[in-house]
């Protein structure tokens, strides 16, 4: 389903992390110890943060002899979700910035 | 070509302020203007806001890219610290490119609030990518497209 589909990808999304490595993906696929290098963890922290990705659906994974290819998964993000991720960024940002004022003028009353 | 795409989601949000803080917010004009619309890459062209239910609000505004936006919201519901229900529709220059309607509902949450934003929407012949561009696309977005180009 969309929302539910939506709401993981941009759960996926809420970590630096996981972002680098779906940032170095667009770039083109990568094992995942060449995911994992950049990154300031151990491996089997970094496959953690790879699992939460494929499970969005936002990278895919296989398996070739004893490496693990990752690409990131495109497709995933249909016509409906791009313009549902436009809309929802154009919220997050204005909330942000009530949030912001929230916080601002918490003196007054 | 026309199309219609329909879609909904949900932003659930926690704020220390009270419900009637976050609902002055939205209910008076001035505090609004001061979080609502395109933030530092938008200009306002023109302003109206009608806060009752039957009520019409309107923000444009212009783009970085010289594209102007128009957001024109009718109040369909509204209840006190509670509830707010508007529809909008969305132009970019003169495309119409959505009908929606939002639905915010305000809880208290110990001291502050939950705040759960709903929009249901009629996204209007085919995505956009100026359109995209012009609300700020994500990093994302944009690699994956060029991911897709290459």
């Amino acid at each position: 389903m969309l929302e539910y589909s939506l709401d993981k990808t941009f759960a996926a999304l809420s970590d630096p992390a996981r972002r680098a490595i779906v940032e170095q993906l667009t770039l083109g696929p990568a094992s995942v110890s060449e995911l994992a290098r950049p990154l300031p963890m151990s491996l089997p922290a970094a496959m953690l943060h790879l699992k939460v990705l494929e499970d969005a659906g936002l990278v895919s994974s296989a398996k070739v002899g004893r490496v693990r290819t990752c690409t990131v998964n495109p497709a995933m993000l249909s016509q409906a979700e791009a313009w549902v991720a436009d809309r929802r960024a154009m919220w997050e940002r204005n909330l942000d910035r009530l949030g912001a004022f929230l916080d601002a003028t918490a003196d007054e009353t | 070509m026309r199309s219609v795409v329909h879609a909904s989601f949900t932003i659930t949000r926690r704020w220390k302020a009270s419900p009637v803080r976050v609902f002055a917010a939205f209910a008076d004009q001035k505090k609004k203007d001061l979080w609502f619309g395109g933030g530092s890459d938008w200009t306002p062209v023109s302003r109206s806001f009608d806060f009752r239910v039957g009520g019409k609000e309107n923000g444009s505004g212009r783009w970085k890219t010289g594209v102007v936006s128009h957001f024109d919201a009718t109040y369909l519901d509204i209840v006190d610290d509670e509830r707010i229900i508007y529809s909008y529709v969305m132009h970019l220059d003169d495309r119409k490119i959505s009908v929606s309607q939002a639905c915010i509902e305000l809880t208290p949450d110990g001291e502050g609030t939950k705040f759960v934003l709903t929009e249901y929407g009629d996204f209007l012949d085919g995505y956009d990518d100026a359109g995209s561009r012009e609300h700020g696309t994500s990093w994302l977005m944009d690699n994956l497209e060029k991911s897709l180009e290459t």
